[in-house]
């Protein structure tokens, strides 16, 4: 378990507000090895987020290469980075993004509707099912978003992020709107997955005894990386 | 995605907006509502004038005397009578488009029956074939004059149920003695009643009789009078056929000539003219055919040189019948077109409200492309909602068209036909608006940069 998955060249992001140019990501190179858990910090504004869409190939950096298993992704076109998005990532965003008025479940099996390889609507079923209980949102299964916590709505959209088995899972602030016990179950689910599962884990966080559940700790500020540290879980 | 998915999304999302939907898809509903009325009336309209033409003698064709020109001299149509009951009697034997064909001359004058009369709009001569040509075969009372009849020139005739009502009212006029033009006939038959014309005709104002006799009996001619003693000295003899009786050949009063004798006096030749030939072709589809045979036989039997003009004119009620539906058909095509207006803009409200719900649901569409969904589904999702919502509305649109056209036909008394056609044009042409009209808003849709679309607020 040591190859390469993610390899990162000098990125840059740059965007363009009228006249005036806002670097944000100013060179990052780092790479991240199968099955590894690492944890981003870095502060506010530092640009976590923005690595974070270019990495879950939502977004395109101004310029360097990114490598994921192998393939130059700023080269590909929409649909092809929209298959490994599907395919191969997984997503939870630091604001969730859930549909609105659509119910917990349905927001779940969603991307299986999108999934290259045929999923029958018994498989998605089950599978949905399965996330729910996992989650303990079965009761909620049938609440639209709106209508959850904030903590449930963290919750729909880690299961959604899972419901395609990806192998890497880019988590933006997982742990935010959690109380301590909840952010620590997820956590361990994240250990278990990564251990389990073998699935890769990059997850942004604020709070160090958050990050120190990872591997290596990488922290950024202004658009660089400031330094790499390992975490308090063992390879 | 599956095309079963994008249904079901798409369905859950109209849900959420049921009288949006409603509002946005009125247009179509309107469009295809006219479209569907003005399918269904003018496609009874037409049948309507098709059934009447038909009434008249289905594939009818009616052959006239040319007005020819000898020396110089026009006479008017029919004022040279070179149509014979032989032409007639070669038509139905050669060719093989024709039904059946029957010799027509007309009489005009009083018609009496006691103390009452009438002066009926036609009094034809012909012969029992003229009922078959005209699909006029089911009497209402007694029987129609035979063959024998007119080749014995007998005074029978058939009335018509308008000359029947007005000369005998009640009575049973068959078996009674009428007078026409003086001459008494014995009445036969009543013919079935067929009602007005599309001329507005009333075609039970008729007599019918063997043409033998209204030619020779009835409108009176010095030529007449030769052949009326002609006729009854042939009657006497055992006779099988009319042209034996009314030759267009020199009649032998004198033995045959020889040559140099044929040379030396010149014959007067008679003439046994009629009026029209009314026949029928087979079907419709050979009425064509059979007016090219009909053309081509006459012209032989005429000794017509090539190039010479045609001494006849041929018409059929197919003409007549092209004409009208061809006014129906325009009429139908103009309304619709102004339907058609009705459909694109009711297109362009679809159109617009797609883009309205593109740009208020930019951050699903973002979220949808996060995980996963390529342009083409995203694609697919919206074209498939304009599409539903125009199928819909297409729906309740021929559901209301076919209502209307029914609530028309009902108080009205207008024609119509329900058309199966018109039901799938309307279909075809409401899911061509969704595709047409919904294809912007989706493309425009797909274009969208996943990352742009998550940050919309
Ligand atoms: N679309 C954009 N246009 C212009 N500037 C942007 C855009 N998106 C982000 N930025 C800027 O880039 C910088 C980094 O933003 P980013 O969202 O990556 O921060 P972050 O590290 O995730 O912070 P937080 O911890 O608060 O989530 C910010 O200063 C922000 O203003
Ligand atoms: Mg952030």
């Amino acid at each position: 378990m040591s190859n390469t998955l993610i390899d990162l060249k000098d990125i840059y992001k740059t965007y363009h507000m009228g006249d005036i140019d806002v670097p944000v990501l100013k060179g990052i190179s780092m790479s991240i090895k199968q099955g590894e858990f690492v944890a981003l910090m870095g502060s506010s504004g530092s640009g976590k987020s923005t690595l974070m869409n270019i990495l879950g190939c939502l977004d395109r950096p101004s310029s360097g290469k990114y490598y994921l298993d192998g393939e130059e992704i700023s080269s590909l076109s929409n649909d092809g980075r929209a298959e490994i998005r599907n395919l191969k990532l997984g997503f939870v965003f630091q604001s969730f993004n859930l549909l609105p008025r659509v119910s917990a479940f349905e927001n779940i099996i969603m991307p299986l509707a999108y999934a290259r390889c045929h999923v029958s609507t018994k498989e998605a079923l089950a599978k949905g099912i399965q996330l729910l209980n996992q989650f303990g949102l079965t009761e909620r299964s049938r609440h639209e978003p709106s209508r959850l916590s904030g903590g449930q709505q963290q919750r729909v959209a880690i299961a959604r992020s899972l419901v395609c088995d990806p192998q890497i899972l880019f988590a933006d602030e997982p742990t935010g709107n959690l109380d301590s016990k909840t952010g620590i179950e997820v956590l361990d689910l994240f250990k278990r997955l990564n251990r389990e599962k073998g699935i890769t884990i990059l997850m942004v966080t604020h709070d160090i005894e958050v990050a120190m559940h990872a591997q290596r700790i990488i922290h950024i500020k202004d658009g660089l990386i400031d330094g790499t540290y390992a975490g308090a879980e063992k390879k | 995605m599956k095309i079963k998915v994008a249904i079901v999304t798409s369905l859950n999302s109209l849900r959420r907006n049921p009288m949006r939907a409603l509002l946005t898809t009125l247009g179509i509903v309107i469009g295809i509502a006219s479209v569907i009325t003005m399918m269904e009336i003018g496609q009874g309209s037409s049948e309507a004038i098709k059934k009447v033409i038909s009434g008249m003698g289905a594939n009818s064709i009616i052959i006239f005397p040319e007005s020819s020109m000898s020396f110089g001299v026009r006479y008017g149509a029919g004022g040279v009578k070179t149509l014979t009951p032989d032409d007639c009697k070669a038509i139905i034997k050669e060719c093989p488009s024709v039904r059946n064909a029957a010799p027509l001359v007309y009489a005009r004058g009083q018609v009496v029956y006691g103390s009452k009369n009438w002066s009926p709009s036609s009094i034809m001569g012909s012969n029992p074939g003229f009922l078959d040509v005209r699909d006029w075969e089911n009497m209402s009372e007694g029987e129609c004059f035979t063959d024998r009849d007119v080749m014995n020139a007998n005074r029978v005739c058939v009335i018509g149920r308008t000359v029947a009502k007005e000369l005998f009212e009640n009575e049973c006029p068959v078996d009674k003695e009428i007078r026409i033009l003086n001459v008494p006939f014995k009445v036969v038959g009543v013919l079935s009643p067929k009602g007005a014309n599309m001329m507005g005709m009333d075609q039970d104002d008729i007599i019918i009789a063997p043409w033998t006799t209204v030619k020779y009996r009835v409108s009176g001619s010095g030529q007449n009078l030769i052949n009326q003693a002609a006729t009854t000295s042939a009657a006497a003899s055992t006779v099988n056929s009319t042209s034996s009786i009314y030759p267009n050949t020199a009649v032998k009063f004198y033995p045959d000539q020889s040559t140099v004798q044929i040379a030396n006096y010149m014959m007067y030749t008679r003439f046994a003219n009629i009026s029209q030939i009314f026949a029928a072709a087979k079907s419709s589809e050979e009425v064509d055919s059979a007016i090219r045979e009909i053309t081509q036989l006459l012209r032989q039997r005429h000794h017509l040189k090539d190039g010479a003009p045609n001494d006849f004119t041929i018409r059929n009620l197919n003409e007549i019948l092209n004409t009208l539906t061809k006014t129906t058909k325009l009429v139908t095509n103009l309304l619709l077109c102004i339907a058609m207006v009705s459909l694109l803009v009711g297109g362009v409200g679809i159109m617009n409200i797609m883009l309205v719900c593109v740009s208020e649901r930019t951050r699903e569409i973002g979220i949808r492309m996060a995980v996963g969904a390529r342009q083409r589904d995203i694609l697919r999702q919206f074209l498939t909602e304009a599409v539903i919502l125009c199928l819909a509305g297409g729906i309740i649109g021929i559901i209301i068209g076919h209502g209307g056209s029914m609530i028309l036909a009902g108080i009205l008394g207008w024609p119509m036909s329900a058309s199966p056609e018109a039901i799938t044009l309307a279909f075809a042409v409401s899911a061509g608006v969704g595709i047409a009209f919904g294809y912007y808003p989706a493309w425009k849709a797909s274009k969208l940069d996943p990352i742009e679309a998550l940050r919309y607020e």
